[in-house]
């Protein structure tokens, strides 16, 4: 088999024919006859200067195919193409690709591993834009804060860096990350190896409206871009890519249940999550469930603005490791502790899980829900795929 | 309504013409910009100015400046002045002046010419706004209504761009011109608009709809001939108003599919085979085929008169000066002079419809009506691909360039929808077989109905496939009141 290919396809039952992306691609990948626009695979290399002066969004499609679509067949089609199963990668939600770069699929691929197959983006969440930017066109941010969220006194340092993006359009989902380009080389003369952070900000901004984006950065021992991050002063202009990613997303239906269990900086989707769901569903009550696990008090990232958050919005466990004098306790301690909570959700299908912090906080927390199940009389073995396939399933681990 | 004493000019222009180094227009357009905002208030979509819509702003005109989507009081809107940049050693792409570099000032020679083109195209863009204006009372949803609010902002927004070429090259003149832009009012006694098509109210959705596609793509056929005008400012403000043009078009042409596909489905629940029992199919309360059919040959005919008389001087010169191009005029392969050159015109000739090869420097008008006639083709076949889909008899086509027409070669004569010439009487016995009806503008008028629930569409249309900006299906593109609620 041929290597795969990821193809740019234009819907030809929401276009136009306008030809604005034709006028807009710098290198001429895109031409039309009398049915259809299209865009020549040989040619298109991602830039995504067509996407946004798109006025009917039948431009942004993606498929990966072994064999690509030719100019003809695609003048000749008549609707889209489906995915052809099986050859999404690492990863696909529904047709939509996480990333177009390979080096950065891969890093998601790996992050989604413990999703325990191929993960699917909730019915209801908003359709994302993926790899507006790359390394070789990034967007400019201007660092407008960076804060410690940690106690001066705690081991962990770790900060709340706000970027703005000023008139760029650099439009992100909740769930989604984005790269950080980190200058200069490593010791082998070669550019830095590409990091992704999880935004911590809604869709909308820090602030509603406002053009910026968060992240919850900890500094660690020689990493590159986090100890690049993490002393940055305000004003510091980055280069960033992305946005990155298409299932771990939110679903924007009211009804939906979250779970949402993490460690540390994992912490960081779920807080633009739940700023989502207070900025547009303010009403909703007893919706979201979260476990936040740390070492000590002094080390759990959004500590203060997490204690008020109210609780008819959230309900907030927090778990401790290592405080002096109690004993050890992790998220899937407290869970099982909550069973009876856990399987009464687990049974409604409006239930989303979603993991997000360190890998080794997978297994704890997979073996947890597996007894819960049990207890209760389900089979997490087969709950489990059927969440995920169903797109309530998500694991984000690293 | 804006604060206009504290207007900020800097930012509340968002312009790529270095603005606020050029004093002499800031100020001309500070002088205007009160007036225009008058004009929206008086003139402009009627009601909803307090409520929050969602809508595309141009800040600047690189690919991903380009479409910046956030809610905004429409009179708060920023209108910005954008000019697709400067291409390096342009030059002039047709006629006498071909191969010269593109004009950076006005030529002296043809400056009433330039200045007059300029002011029909910028009387367009005010006067559909103001035929418009009462269609957001009865908008079939959220969705429809905030585009129309952008057809609006947008169409508002190439008057700026008109207004700043009259303001910075046409000095007195341009200003007093740009005045009188403000001044005219479609369908006044006293002061119409220059061109008819635009005289006349929008009075239902459905016309809305056949408006955008038929006669907003007359104004992008215009635009792509200016944006080949060797004037390089006027190419590049044309250049990027082409870019929100195609949304208009995008209206209009999901509109009426959308209205195609609900009478399908409707017709399809109530196992309705036949499209020609209009009774049957209007009790369903959606549009009947032939219904929609007439209305399309209404705005098609309409919208051909625009491209003026086949035969033209005034065009023939605007070619020949260099100042208006032909669609895609830099990749048509010929010598771009056309002085020896024919081109087919349909005439008419001792009462027949014939084809007469005329000389093509004469025969611009035509040329261009042609590309249009091929471009508005392609959006008709996807209507009849959706009868297809739905397995309806039924086939929109488009009339013959003799039918219903008021300017040019046939305008003395009556034609039905196949080019045959009919008597007057005839004709006056048979047009409500071809052109809407009065009881076919009452019934329509009968089902405009507002539907504000988020998500939700009024009965005789669908909802779109994808949402603007990819927003969910119950997004709340407009907040009617003008107050956040809850999504």
């Amino acid at each position: 088999m041929n290597a795969l290919v990821k193809q740019h396809l234009i819907d030809p039952e929401i276009c136009i024919r306008c030809y604005t992306c034709e006028e807009h691609c710098p290198i001429d990948a895109i031409t039309h006859d009398e049915n259809n626009v299209v865009v020549d695979v040989s040619i298109c290399n991602f830039c995504m200067d067509c996407i946004s002066p798109c006025p009917t969004g039948s431009i942004d499609n993606w498929r990966v195919v072994a064999e690509p679509y030719t100019l003809e067949q695609q003048f000749d089609m008549l609707e889209l193409p489906e995915q052809e199963e099986g050859l999404e990668q690492a990863s696909d939600g529904g047709g939509s690709l996480e990333a177009l770069e390979d080096e950065i699929e891969a890093l998601l691929a790996k992050a989604h591993e413990g999703t325990g197959g191929k993960p699917v983006a909730p019915a209801s969440a908003s359709k994302p834009s993926i790899n507006l930017f790359n390394r070789a066109k990034p967007a400019k941010a201007i660092v407008q804060g960076n804060f410690r969220l940690t106690d001066a006194d705690a081991e962990n340092d770790v900060r709340h860096i706000i970027l703005s993006l000023g008139e760029q359009v650099f439009p992100v989902l909740e769930g989604q990350s984005i790269g950080v380009v980190v200058p200069g080389e490593d010791a082998d003369g070669r550019p830095h190896e590409p990091r992704l952070y999880s935004v911590a900000s809604p869709r909308d901004g820090e602030k509603p409206n406002t053009n910026n984006i968060a992240l919850t950065v900890k500094r660690e021992d020689k990493g590159v871009a986090s100890n690049y991050l993490c002393d940055l002063d305000r004003g510091a202009e980055i280069d960033i890519t992305g946005p990155f990613g298409a299932t771990f997303l939110l679903p924007n239906d009211p009804q939906a249940n979250l779970i949402m269990i993490c460690t540390g900086t994992g912490s960081a989707p779920f807080r633009g999550f739940t700023e989502r769901r207070r900025r547009t569903m303010p009403n909703l009550q007893n919706k979201l469930l979260l476990y936040f696990g740390a070492r000590r008090p002094e080390e759990l990232p959004y500590f203060g603005p997490l204690k008020k958050v109210p609780e008819s919005l959230m309900h907030t466990e927090f778990c401790y490791s290592r405080v002096e004098g109690k004993r050890k306790e992790y998220v899937q301690d407290r869970m099982r502790m909550r069973s009876d909570v856990l399987l009464a959700l687990l049974q409604q299908d409006e239930t989303h899980i979603y993991i997000c912090g360190l890998k080794g906080m997978e297994t704890g927390v997979d073996e947890a829900l597996a007894d819960i199940c049990r207890n209760g009389g389900l089979d997490w073995a087969v709950l489990k795929p059927e969440m995920r396939t169903s797109g309530r399933y998500h694991v984000e681990t690293y | 309504m804006a604060d206009l004493v504290n207007v900020d000019y800097n930012t509340s222009i968002p312009n790529n013409v270095n603005l606020s180094d050029d004093r002499r227009v800031l100020k001309a357009l500070e002088k205007w910009h009160p007036g225009y905002l008058n004009w929206w208030s008086n003139m402009g979509p009627e009601g909803f100015q307090e409520s929050l819509v969602y809508l595309r702003t141009a800040v600047s005109v690189d690919p991903k400046g380009w479409a910046k989507f956030g809610y905004v009081k429409m009179p708060e809107y920023r209108w910005g002045i954008l000019l697709a940049p400067e291409e390096e050693g342009r030059t002039i792409p047709c006629g006498e002046h071909a191969g010269n570099p593109a004009w950076q000032e006005v030529p002296g020679e043809y400056r009433s010419m330039l200045r007059r083109l300029i002011v029909i195209q910028g009387d367009t863009e005010p006067a559909s706004v103001e035929q418009q204006r009462h269609l957001g009372k009865t908008a079939p949803s959220l969705y429809d209504m905030r585009n129309l609010f952008q057809v609006n902002v947008e169409e508002g927004r190439h008057l700026w761009a008109m207004v700043y070429l009259l303001q910075k090259y046409f000095g007195a003149d341009g200003r007093e011109e740009a005045d009188m832009l403000l001044q005219r009012q479609s369908g006044s006694e006293d002061h119409p608009r220059m061109l008819g098509a635009f005289n006349e109210a929008t009075p239902d959705w459905l016309s809305f709809f056949m408006f955008t596609y038929f006669t907003d793509r007359d104004g992008k056929m215009q635009l792509e001939a200016l944006a080949q005008s060797g004037f390089d400012p006027l190419s590049r403000t044309c250049r990027f108003m082409l870019t929100e043009e195609a949304h208009h078009m995008f209206v209009g042409e999901t509109g009426v599919g959308r209205t195609i596909q609900r009478t399908c489905e409707a017709m399809k629940e109530a196992g309705i085979t036949d499209p020609y029992d209009i009774n049957a199919v209007r009790a369903l309360g959606v549009i009947d085929l032939p219904t929609i059919q007439k209305k399309a040959n209404m705005h098609y005919s309409l919208s051909l008169d625009l491209f003026g008389s086949e035969i033209s001087t005034n065009a023939a010169n605007a070619f020949n000066s260099g100042i208006k191009g032909r669609y895609r005029e830099a990749k048509i392969e010929d010598d771009h002079k056309l002085e020896r050159d024919t081109y087919p015109v349909l005439r008419l000739i001792d009462g027949k419809v014939v084809i007469s090869d005329e000389p093509a420097l004469s025969a611009i008008n035509m040329r261009l009506r042609d590309d249009y006639v091929k471009d508005a083709t392609g959006g008709v076949n996807r209507w009849n691909n959706i009868l297809k889909k739905a397995g309806v008899e039924f086939e929109i086509t488009l009339p013959h360039v003799a039918f219903h027409r008021h300017q040019g070669e046939f305008s003395a004569i009556q034609a039905d929808p196949e080019g045959n010439l009919l008597s007057s009487e005839e004709w006056e016995k048979r047009k409500d077989e071809w052109i809407p009806s009065k009881e076919d503008g009452d019934f329509i008028d009968s089902l405009m109905k507002p539907q504000w629930e988020t998500g939700k569409y009024a009965n005789w249309i669908s909802p779109p496939r994808v949402g603007i900006d990819n927003k969910p299906g119950d997004f709340e593109y407009v907040k009617v009141s003008g107050v956040a609620s809850d999504a």
